[in-house]
């Protein structure tokens, strides 16, 4: 019956999404309709395929091959995510890369937003799925719960990707930071995530361990704090069914705090929580020690989802928000700095007996700088959200550099060093193809976010000084271009870092590939694990 | 009152005391006297199970530590 009732809704929504295409009011509505059409389709004939097949006797052991997908997918977004990132990079360096052909697709204005999608929903979010179903599993000792719900929550979630980054490149945004895609992308997107939580928790709730492993809270408190964040900040009313644009609910400052409220627990929930969970169950597998204190990660999870919070007002210094709410995100900004040190010391003391491991396995490396960065940049942005400082570094590529220093840094790095640990597991292989090769990524992702963020520190402060600069009679100094001007070489540097991340990276999925796909290595390769420190 | 002023009176009085209370709530669950078994025991849980899920049979109970209520 089941079967039939997929049958029919795959037919249902094929005739529909033709209907909307050839009705659609705009390009991008279209373009999506299409896309959902064929997704549509395909999936049409391939349940009808199945239908005459005998059920599949019942899966045991853990499930692992949405998980394989995740790995697969969270490397493939991450290589294009950097590589759009690389070439934006040089469009602000070289504005003749806005090429002329492209506009309207292909300039800066639109190739932005995809970019920020791709490293953060794309790579981030598939990073966080798969890891999340890895680690739910292994510290339940149960079966990814819902069957195969595990299954539409990936191929649902990199479907909202793809409608997500075709919309920006043909116009449809909703104009609000990390939240562009519109409407009905939104919808989507909360079907999915509504079944991530459900697969998530009914794997939680049929656990064989007593207790809740540390990793799962935060995993836990990613998934429903992105969805509260996601339906508030998306609350719109489209101006057609069978249109991609829609109108806000709330507007002027009301509209600017939602966003940032969400915009800031995205950086809280989504790039920190997540990834925490990430840390706290790779961290302590990859050095085999738990980690260093169990009540210090107690204490971390409370007072960072307490903290985070209410940190989103401080991207609204000097604005109509008034300066109790400005005040407030600034003091829990600063506050927050206890808890996010409290994490790092956490994770790098897990490491405490076993430093050594820091020079014999890159892996290790990966991590311990990832909290080396998570540290720094969690420094770094408090500093910045308190007023006087804002009211430099708001608006300049200082804020880029920050957020590179903790996206690059903490999430890239993290995350890579999970990919290098899930890979040999998940395909069954001894060991990874060449930790070599890890050295090499480890060695040319760090020297990129060092280029990468040193020359966003100059420019960004240089052009802060530049802008707020008057003469003796009090006129501004100097005006817009002249900063543009001078920042040039800066944005050059910039720009070879992240040709240095991205060859890394570039590396890394060569690496995986043979790792997973490639000969079974030989044991001289093996013998590759104790290489020297540099 | 309007619903403005009442959230926001809410927020720096009552409010801010509730979840101020229940933070100071974690630290004393956390170092509640005898946790530090559990604590021990769930920092481990990461080494327990790469191989499979339990089943529910009584067979696997023995990989469950002692130390549990």
């Amino acid at each position: 019956m089941w079967e039939w009732t997929k049958v029919v809704a795959f037919g249902v929504i094929t005739l529909l999404a033709a209907l909307a295409a050839s009705w659609a009011r705009d390009l991008a509505f279209q373009v999506h309709a299409v896309i959902v059409m064929l997704v549509s389709a395909g999936m049409f004939i391939w349940s009808v395929r199945g239908l005459d097949e005998a059920p599949a006797p019942l899966p045991s052991g853990y499930e692992d091959g949405v998980i394989r997908y995740g790995v697969i997918a969270t490397a493939f977004w991450g290589l294009a995510g950097f590589l759009v990132g690389t070439f934006i990079a040089f469009q602000l360096a070289f504005p003749a890369l806005n090429f002329e052909f492209l506009q309207g697709f292909g300039n800066f204005g639109r190739l932005r937003p995809l970019h920020t999608s791709a490293v953060i929903f794309a790579f981030g979010g598939n990073a966080l799925i798969c890891t999340s179903f890895y680690i739910v599993q292994r510290t339940s000792a149960a079966r990814l719960w819902g069957g195969n719900l595990g299954w539409f929550v990936f191929w649902g979630y990199n479907l909202f990707i793809v409608l997500a980054a075709t919309g920006y490149l043909l116009g449809a945004t909703q104009s609000k930071e990390y939240a562009e895609p519109e409407w009905y992308v939104d919808i989507w997107l909360t079907i999915v995530w509504v079944a991530y939580l459900a697969v998530f928790v009914g794997t939680i709730l049929k656990r064989k361990e007593p207790h809740i492993y540390v990793a799962n809270w935060f995993f836990l408190a990613f998934i429903v704090t992105i969805a509260m964040l996601h339906l508030v900040n998306n609350l719109s009313i489209p101006v057609s069914l069978l249109g991609s644009k829609s109108v806000q609910v709330f507007s002027g400052v009301q509209d600017a705090m939602t966003q940032w409220w969400y915009g800031h627990n995205a950086v809280g929930f989504f790039l920190t929580a997540g990834f925490l969970g990430m840390m706290y169950y790779f961290v302590p597998k990859q050095a085999e020690k738990p980690v260093f204190s169990y009540k210090l990660s107690i204490i971390h999870f409370w007072a960072l989802i307490f903290l985070y919070i209410w940190a989103g007002p401080h991207h609204l210094h000097y604005t109509a928000l008034p300066d109790w709410a400005s005040t407030l995100g600034m003091v829990f900004s600063i506050v927050l700095w206890m808890p996010s040190w409290g994490g790092m010391i956490n994770g790098l003391m897990t490491l405490s007996g076993a430093w050594d491991k820091i020079r014999t396995d890159p892996i290790i490396r990966m991590m311990v700088i990832s909290l080396g960065f998570y540290g720094m940049s969690t420094f770094e942005g408090p500093m910045m959200s308190i007023r006087a400082v804002n009211s430099l570094s708001h608006y300049t590529d200082w804020t880029i550099g920050h957020v590179h220093s903790g996206a690059l840094g903490w999430n890239g790095m993290i995350t890579f060093s999970a990919l290098y640990f899930l890979t040999p597991r998940l395909w069954g292989r001894a060991s990874l193809y060449s930790l070599r090769l890890v050295n090499w990524h480890f060695w040319l992702a760090t020297i990129g976010i060092i280029l990468y963020a040193a020359s966003m520190w100059v420019t960004g402060i240089m052009e802060g000084l530049m802008w707020r600069e008057v003469d003796a009679q009090g006129f501004l100094v100097n005006s817009f271009a002249d900063t543009v001007q001078a920042k040039f070489p800066m944005l050059v540097v910039r720009g070879l870092g992240g040709v240095l991340y991205l060859t890394g990276a570039i590396i890394m999925c060569y690496n995986l590939w043979m790792t997973a796909f490639g000969k079974q290595q030989t044991a001289a390769v093996a013998d590759d694990s104790a290489i020297p420190a540099e | 009152m309007d619903l403005y002023s009442l959230l926001r009176e809410l927020a720096d009085s009552w409010g801010l005391l509730a979840l101020f209370v229940f933070f100071l709530g974690t630290w004393l669950w956390a170092f509640r006297p005898g946790s530090r078994a559990l604590h021990d025991d769930a920092a481990d849980v990461v080494f327990r199970h790469d191989d499979g899920p339990l089943e529910d049979d009584a067979t696997n109970t023995n990989t469950r530590s002692e130390g549990q209520s």
